[in-house]
């Protein structure tokens, strides 16, 4: 990894780490409201995988705020629509949960737990159809490698061969519920194994993340089929603003915390790339900056008005609607 | 005009489309080399190839997921439902991604789709394969629910459906595959409106899908007990309902009947009445009357399956009898 883009990739996981905390105070004086699933802890993951994928269109979850500006969406439109309004980025009809922006090939922000991966798996058809260079990377929880849209995605792109890497976020927990206790074992890319190539890696480790994301998107390129990756990481915070998490031990959050993604970014910054103290101290306020202006623009921008309520349900207009 | 199949007029728009548009594919279980369980896929896969013509696991989830997917990266997919039970666990595609997608996207996102939804009791296909579930799709926003119940608006209404930019659920009864019927290649067909099948001025009968044919079949020997004349309507569009065709048939003849095979329980018809109640209240002469499905499962037994759902001969004896004591 060349200094620019570890630099790049140091920067946009500060200013994750800061909006997400941002986020949750806007949430705590209601400003935001709804559910709000928030991504500290997991910042390597999600900017590193965003970053490394310039080929190609995502798919992914609910927890997708970072990820969403990681690929290049404003963090103004993104906050704006945690705000409800209409600059956000869906116009305030989204949320938390569903942000879209097909110019940055972006399609949400989808709250059925593996309900998107099949839309993923289509992309892919499309993308192979077209002959084109994307590929498509559907991201989802460990949550989601127990159901059946899963299962069903894994075989057909495995069939068909379609360009499309698997990137599975296992942080143990889907909600409350630990893996092990839903899953014969922990690494969920056992159950990619019968269908296509599998790789582990350290899903708090942005580098490590990079590279492998790299490596696969390669690999979908080049038409071999899908590819399978699975990053372990831990959130933490609880699974929403409405979980307090309790069903986590403080030890274990403790270990977790001791491996932070950024504070191994930062180190990795200062030791390999020579980056001084103040260097990355102006990327921190630069950072900090841009949340604030993020906030700023999301509590002045107007709300949508009532008048729009049907707007966007349809592209064709009926006289009897 | 030509004469064809139903099947056929559906085969013919799709092919037209496949033709014009590379971009249009269909997906389903057994569209492709096997054209199609009810034959109406036939021949497209040797003219546009498995590329096109895409055969699937039976996956149902994926099968609508898929095509969203599609959708979204540029195409212009046709997803074949087998049978509309095996819909149900296409219904998270539908409900969530479908339909949803647009506007949650706040219109960023455009899904150029179609399901083709056959369904329906056709014969002695017993629970699992016989049911009806247009009440369920029309009460989804973001989706616009059509019911071919004729052949040349199978035809029209397909091909509009498959250059609709919008996500279209368009149901097809099984009975009807091998109907014949007049087709007008040229006809401006606008699949949104509401066909009158037959002119009258005493009572308005709504129906769609086969039952429209059921009910033309009563209707001479209403016509002949009650010397009133029947005008019959061909819903097409159940989301949206052309209320204006309906408004002004209901201010004509007063009265209303809504004829329906699915379960009368929660069934489409409940929609038509409720409408009328609260919008043509002074212009009924009469508490309508709803023809529907029993509250059971769909027996295989045909002597039970039929006493499941309307009959043209229940359908005159309930015109008669609720006609007898609502001045028809």
């Amino acid at each position: 990894m060349d200094k620019l883009t570890a630099e790049e990739i140091y920067y946009t996981m500060v200013l994750g780490r800061k909006f997400e905390y941002a986020a949750k105070e806007h949430y705590m004086t209601g400003e935001i409201s709804g559910f709000l699933h928030l991504d500290i802890g997991q910042e390597a993951l999600s900017v590193a995988a965003m970053k490394a994928f310039d080929h190609g269109d995502v798919f992914t979850t609910y927890r997708e705020h970072i990820m969403a500006i990681a690929r290049g969406i404003e963090p103004k439109a993104v906050m704006a629509e945690l705000f409800g309004k209409k600059t956000g980025v869906s116009e305030g009809r989204g949320g938390s949960m569903h942000l879209f922006d097909p110019t940055h090939f972006f399609y949400g922000g989808d709250a059925i737990v593996g309900g998107h991966l099949p839309n993923a798996v289509g992309c892919a058809y499309a993308r192979k159809f077209q002959e084109s260079e994307h590929g498509v990377m559907a991201v989802f929880g460990d949550g989601a490698t127990n159901g059946g849209a899963f299962f069903e995605s894994l075989n057909i792109s495995s069939a068909w061969k379609l360009p499309i890497l698997f990137l599975c976020e296992n942080n143990r927990y889907a909600i409350g519920t630990e893996i092990t206790r839903v899953a014969p074992f922990l690494e969920q890319a056992k159950k990619a194994e019968p269908y296509m190539p599998t790789m582990e890696v350290d899903g708090n480790d942005a580098v490590a993340v990079y590279e492998a994301v790299k490596e696969a998107q390669a690999y979908i390129q080049k038409s071999h089929g899908p590819i399978f990756i699975e990053a372990f990481t831990y959130r933490w915070e609880g699974h929403s603003m409405s979980d307090p998490g309790t069903y986590r031990s403080p030890e274990e959050m403790e270990i977790w915390k001791r491996r932070d993604p950024i504070a191994r970014m930062q180190a990795l910054l200062k030791e390999r790339y020579g980056m001084s103290e103040a260097q990355i101290e102006a990327l921190d306020q630069k950072a900090q900056a841009a949340v604030d202006e993020a906030v700023e623009y999301a509590s002045k921008s107007p709300e949508p008005v009532v008048a729009e309520l049907f707007e966007h349900v349809f592209v064709e207009e009926v006289a009897h609607d | 005009m030509i004469e064809m199949l139903y099947r056929e007029a559906l085969n013919r728009a799709i092919d037209e489309c496949m033709a014009a548009d590379p971009n249009v594919v269909m997906l389903g279980e057994d569209v492709g080399l096997y054209g199609g369980s009810y034959r109406v896929s036939e021949g497209l896969v040797s003219k546009y190839g498995e590329k096109r013509l895409i055969d699937t696991p039976i996956a149902e989830l994926s099968i609508v997921g898929n095509a969203v997917g599609m959708a979204i990266g540029g195409l212009r997919p046709i997803a074949e439902i087998m049978t509309a039970n095996f819909s149900l666990l296409a219904f998270d595609q539908i409900i969530n991604h479908m339909s949803k997608y647009r506007y949650m996207s706040a219109g960023k996102i455009t899904l150029p789709m179609v399901v083709r939804f056959p369904q329906g009791v056709s014969k002695q296909l017993a629970a699992q394969h016989s049911e009806s579930y247009e009440q369920m799709l029309s009460a989804v926003p973001g989706i616009r629910v059509f019911a071919a119940g004729d052949v040349n608006y199978a035809y029209h209404a397909l091909k509009k459906a498959i250059l609709m930019d919008d996500p279209v659920v368009f149901i097809e009864h099984e009975l009807l595959y091998n109907k014949k019927g007049e087709v007008d290649l040229d006809a401006e067909v606008d699949p949104f409106k509401a066909r009158i099948v037959k002119e009258g001025k005493d009572l308005t009968i709504v129906s769609y899908l086969k039952m429209v044919d059921d009910v033309i079949a009563a209707v001479p020997e209403i016509e002949k007990q009650t010397g009133k004349s029947c005008e019959v309507i061909d819903l097409q569009s159940l989301n949206p309902i052309d209320t204006e065709t309906l408004k002004a048939s209901i201010e004509k003849t007063g009265r209303l009947v809504v004829v329906e095979e699915d379960h009368k329980m929660g069934g489409y018809g409940a929609q038509v009445v409720s409408w009328a109640a609260e919008s043509l209240f002074y212009a009924l002469d009469a508490a309508p009357l709803r023809i529907a499905g029993e509250n059971v499962p769909i027996p295989y037994n045909r002597k039970l399956e039929l006493a499941s759902i309307p009959t043209p001969d229940k359908i005159v004896a309930k015109i008669i009898e609720w006609g007898a004591n609502n001045g028809l």
